[in-house]
């Protein structure tokens, strides 16, 4: 019997599009969806004679998302060029970071399914300028759309210290929720903000001889999906494949394989990694960035509580469930929002209901954040402070939120005028009770004859209640009142 | 008219005692009397000059003020990017290339009412010493016309030297501006690296690149300088600090620079020919004679200073032309089987010789495991001979020396010989390299009648005194008051 043990390996290049408005060399608009080579100019065409200038936001951002992922940031970087003949880059070099990228030696956390968190290594970050796109759809003939060409990319590399395609996923969706967080990327992998490309090989134990099959880089992953199932497919193919012929991992051996997403399967598309010579050197077109300790200071300022521990902090200390928390924390404005409206005195579980289950949906067809509804927190605040008290029932606080943004008027008096105030008072609720009591006799025996029938007989008394008072009766009040004549 | 400088010109043309319009037609006549000898313009704008000149001489007759070059016929050498006709670089590659935007250094002249006759001829994308690497005609020099201009902007120095414009920009990588200065017997300033605007400049070695005046005097090097200095916030390597602001070149020209420490490196400039180092230690004595401190320097680095930028400038060369690749624009080869042929093929057809020789050599430099022997290692001697000029220009005020080795040479002497056509950039290369300042001013003739130069050299930014320095020298003599003896159409 031969003993097999074996573990998965995976280290992640990442490129995430920052939301700059201008390119990264020159002032052309970053637009996606545009016709094509309509968001160009002479120097992100690069023509004869044109200079670039480097965009210090877009290196803002990045130094920003390089102190988030607790990266060394050294105060001298500097550009280099990166040489290559591609139809889709016309200066057929790419202005990029070399040896000295913004930021290295970091790490991020990463949430597990067990509800700890691993720590990621991250290799480094930096910037360069994206290229156009090769458009194979006019027959005899290719098409260059130099839109995308210079906008400006953040290159993320990993170490290889992820272990499952679960973890490679919740990688990909914790950065994306920090870089959103961070304000500097829309992330939207659809549109390729965020695309990734993992490295994957085993290390098997057989026989106690360990074995490293050849890593092999996946492209074309377009959805978190894709990512993790490609991880997973490259995991059951390499061991197949090494059960099968034994091969391992050798100089020169790494392979590149696209993602068939309709089919979940990896294709190979290049054997053997081509002896790429980039042909490095320093751009002498830009002046390296040094970077003061005042503007390093200014960035930092930016810098905010990462999601993935104000996710933590909010089960922690507001005893959400790790899913609310998670809603709240998916966006820094959601986040913020709570936080406000929590601190404008509402109670924390019942600002997260009305958060995630009203004002979300709202701000999701308007298209906004829920700051944005046009409803202060003190407001929501109000509005949790009176499902609260009982003055408005759950299920009709979504109607009082619903009409606040459509309004802007104030929850009090928006219950009153919705006729959604709930009746709590004892002596009015209780002739109601005694009024539905006297008309369902055949309940009332149920109830005090207990056993199966009494917990549904109980629920329709209440809901006869209910029904006769418009539905505006304290549910607690009239039941307390219910338990007390059924004694 | 022809006789006046541009200065001289221009005030006048501002006093409305002569007209653009005149001196702009006076040009054009001797462009159509002897350019079909010089073939100093790759292409001319008549029509659109003598517009522009029509319109200065009417503002000024309204009585607007006047731009700094106002009416002054000028030519642009053809790697500076124009709205208007083509910009070729002299290359097969860009012959039909119309550039949307103009360089700075172009608006800059507009903006100060200069007319623009035309574009001169080069060494294709500037490399080479004598232009004959143009890959779209021969410009010959006025003073023998069986000679070359040098090179790489020889032909705004024959278009200055023969009169067929008053003022000039030439490019300077390695010497380009003051070596057909030289041998042009005109002036030629490559000005301090960051000093003027290099956007719309076609690179050749981007960190050595520099745009400069040529000129028949120093006093028009310095109005030229007036107009074209001075930061551009679209290109970064223009400097923009306190050491760079700008200043007015000819408000001090005048004034002698007092206590004059003249630094001369007789071991390096050894090998130049004997009636160059006469005329150079004649010009000397001029400047002892005036007062000045004569002191013997060496500077053993700029031994290794041909050898470091040959890696250097072609490492950024061969990146810096990569773009012209028959996709966008430019030359583009006829059916090609397939994409990567569109760009072998192109490139194979529209580049001459020395353009790919140079391709190669700085791929090969930069290429993996020959970068650290080659690149990494000329960027050191580049440090060194920073440091070097830096270390010299504690104990002067400026260094003088040849030039260049020889005047000018015979038409195809050294064309099959690259290595001693590059010797021609010796004494001028080490200024690229460094960053700094230098001018080269006549200085005399050799037994052949062939203006020989003055090449002065002085710390970053310090043009303002190196051209009072080039000036005291002018005030002295009259070398740059000599002209070709010009013949109409001699090879027929």
């Amino acid at each position: 019997m031969v003993e097999v043990d074996y573990k998965v390996i995976v280290g992640l290049e990442i490129h995430v599009q920052l939301c700059t408005k201008s390119k990264m060399f020159c002032g052309c608009a970053v637009e996606f969806g545009a016709e094509p080579n309509s968001r160009v100019c002479p120097v992100c065409l690069g023509m004869p004679g044109v200079l670039p200038v480097m965009n210090k936001q877009a290196y803002e951002y990045s130094v920003l998302t390089a102190m988030a992922l607790d990266c060394r940031i050294p105060t001298f970087t500097k550009w280099d060029r990166k040489s290559y003949y591609y139809p889709d880059l016309p200066k057929n070099y790419q202005i990029s970071q070399y040896d000295l990228p913004l930021g290295e030696n970091g790490f991020i956390e990463i949430p597990l399914e067990s509800g700890k968190t691993k720590r990621i290594g991250i290799i480094r970050a930096h910037l360069e300028e994206d290229a156009g796109k090769n458009l194979h759809t006019a027959g005899s003939f290719s098409q260059v759309d130099l839109n995308r060409t210079g906008t400006p990319l953040l290159e993320i590399v990993t170490e290889p210290d992820m272990n499952s395609g679960a973890e490679v996923r919740a990688l990909a969706v914790e950065l994306q929720r920090m870089v959103r967080f961070l304000g500097v990327s829309e992330a939207d992998m659809q549109k390729g903000h965020m695309r990734f490309e993992p490295n994957i090989n085993l290390a098997i134990t057989k026989d106690g001889v360990e074995y490293r099959t050849s890593i092999v880089e996946i492209k074309n992953l377009n959805s978190f999906r894709a990512l993790e199932r490609s991880v997973n497919y490259e995991e059951r193919r390499q061991l197949d494949d090494f059960l099968e012929t034994g091969k391992v991992m050798t100089m020169g051996s790494k392979t590149t394989r696209g993602w068939d997403d309709e089919r979940e399967v990896s294709v190979l598309q290049r054997e053997k990694e081509e002896a790429h010579d980039y042909r490095y050197f320093p751009e002498p077109d830009l002046v390296p960035v040094k970077l003061t300790p005042q503007w390093q200071a200014e960035i930092r300022a930016n810098l905010c509580e990462l999601p993935l521990k104000r996710q933590m902090r909010y089960i922690e200390q507001y005893k959400l469930s790790d899913y609310d928390a998670g809603v709240l924390t998916a966006e820094r404005s959601t986040a913020d929002f709570f936080e406000q409206v929590v601190e404008a005195g509402g109670e924390p579980k019942r600002v997260c209901n009305l958060l995630t289950q009203t004002g979300l949906k709202i701000a999701n067809e308007r298209g906004c954040g829920v700051s944005d509804l046009g409803v202060s927190a003190k407001s929501v605040g109000r509005l949790a402070a009176m499902v609260e008290a009982g003055k408005v029932g759950a299920g009709s606080s979504a109607t009082v939120f619903e009409a606040m943004a459509e309004t802007g008027k104030e929850p009090e008096r928006l219950a009153e005028e919705l006729n959604l105030i709930q009746k709590s008072d004892a002596d009015e609720l209780e002739a109601v009770v005694q009024q539905v009591l006297a008309e369902n006799p055949n309940a009332v025996q149920d109830v005090t004859a207990g056993g199966k029938k009494s917990k549904k007989a109980r629920g329709f008394l209440l809901g006869q209640v209910m029904q006769k008072t418009k539905g505006q009766a304290n549910p607690k009040v009239v039941s307390e009142i219910l338990a007390k004549k059924l004694a | 008219m022809e006789q006046l400088g541009a200065k001289q010109l221009r005030d006048r043309i501002a006093a409305g005692q002569a007209s653009s319009v005149e001196a702009t037609m006076a040009v054009f006549d001797r462009i159509r009397r002897f350019e079909p000898t010089i073939g100093a313009f790759i292409s001319t704008c008549e029509e659109r000059a003598l517009q522009a000149a029509a319109d200065v001489d009417s503002r000024i007759a309204a009585g607007e003020s006047a731009g700094r070059l106002a009416g002054v016929p000028v030519a642009v050498k053809d790697n500076m990017c124009t709205t208007f006709g083509a910009t070729t670089c002299a290359s097969k590659i860009l012959e039909n290339f119309h550039a949307p935007y103009n360089a700075t250094v172009v608006d800059r002249l507009l903006g100060a009412d200069a007319v623009i006759v035309g574009k001169t001829n080069m060494d294709e994308f500037a490399m080479g010493s004598s232009t004959e690497n143009s890959g779209l005609k021969q410009t010959v020099n006025p003073w023998d016309t069986a000679r070359v201009p040098g090179g790489s902007s020889g032909g705004a120095a024959a278009a200055v030297a023969g009169g067929l414009c008053f003022a000039a920009l030439g490019s300077d990588t390695g010497g380009s501006i003051r070596q057909p200065a030289s041998f042009c017997g005109v002036v030629g300033l490559k000005p301090t690296y960051g000093r003027v605007s290099r956007f719309g400049l076609v690179a050749y070695g981007s960190s050595l690149d520099q745009i400069g005046p040529i000129t028949r005097t120093v006093t028009d090097t310095a109005l030229m300088m007036n107009v074209i200095a001075g930061h551009d916030p679209a290109d970064s390597t223009s400097a923009d600090d306190a050491a760079a602001a700008a200043c007015d070149y000819l408000e001090k020209l005048d004034e002698p620079v007092e206590k004059l420490k003249i630094a001369i490196v007789p071991e390096y400039t050894a090998g130049a020919d004997e009636s160059v180092r006469r005329a150079l230690s004649e010009a000397i004595e001029v400047y002892r004679k005036l007062g000045a401190e004569i002191t013997q320097i060496d500077m053993p680095h700029l031994d290794y200073a041909t050898a470091a930028y040959y890696v250097i400038a072609t490492a950024e060369a061969s990146s810096n032309l990569a773009r012209y690749d028959g996709v966008h624009y430019g030359h583009r080869t006829q059916e090609p089987k397939d994409y990567v042929e569109v760009y072998s093929k192109s490139r194979a057809e529209a580049f001459g010789q020395e353009v790919k020789r140079r391709i190669m050599l700085g791929t090969y430099a930069l290429s993996s495991g020959y970068y650290d022997a080659y690149y990494l290692k000329a960027l050191r001697v580049r440090n060194l001979i920073r440091g070097g000029f830096a270390g010299a220009f504690e104990k002067c005020d400026c260094i003088m020396m040849p030039v260049a080795p020889t005047t000018a040479f015979k038409i195809g002497e050294k064309t099959d010989d690259p290595l001693q056509m590059y010797l021609s950039d010796i004494y001028t290369i080490g200024a690229n390299l460094a960053g700094v300042p230098g001018i080269s001013i006549p200085c005399g003739f050799d037994t052949d009648k062939l203006p020989i130069g003055l090449q002065i050299l002085a710390p970053v930014f310090a043009e303002e005194k190196l051209l009072r320095i080039a000036r005291m020298y002018e005030r002295e003599t009259d070398w740059h008051n000599r002209r070709p003896e010009m013949r109409k159409s001699i090879r027929g």
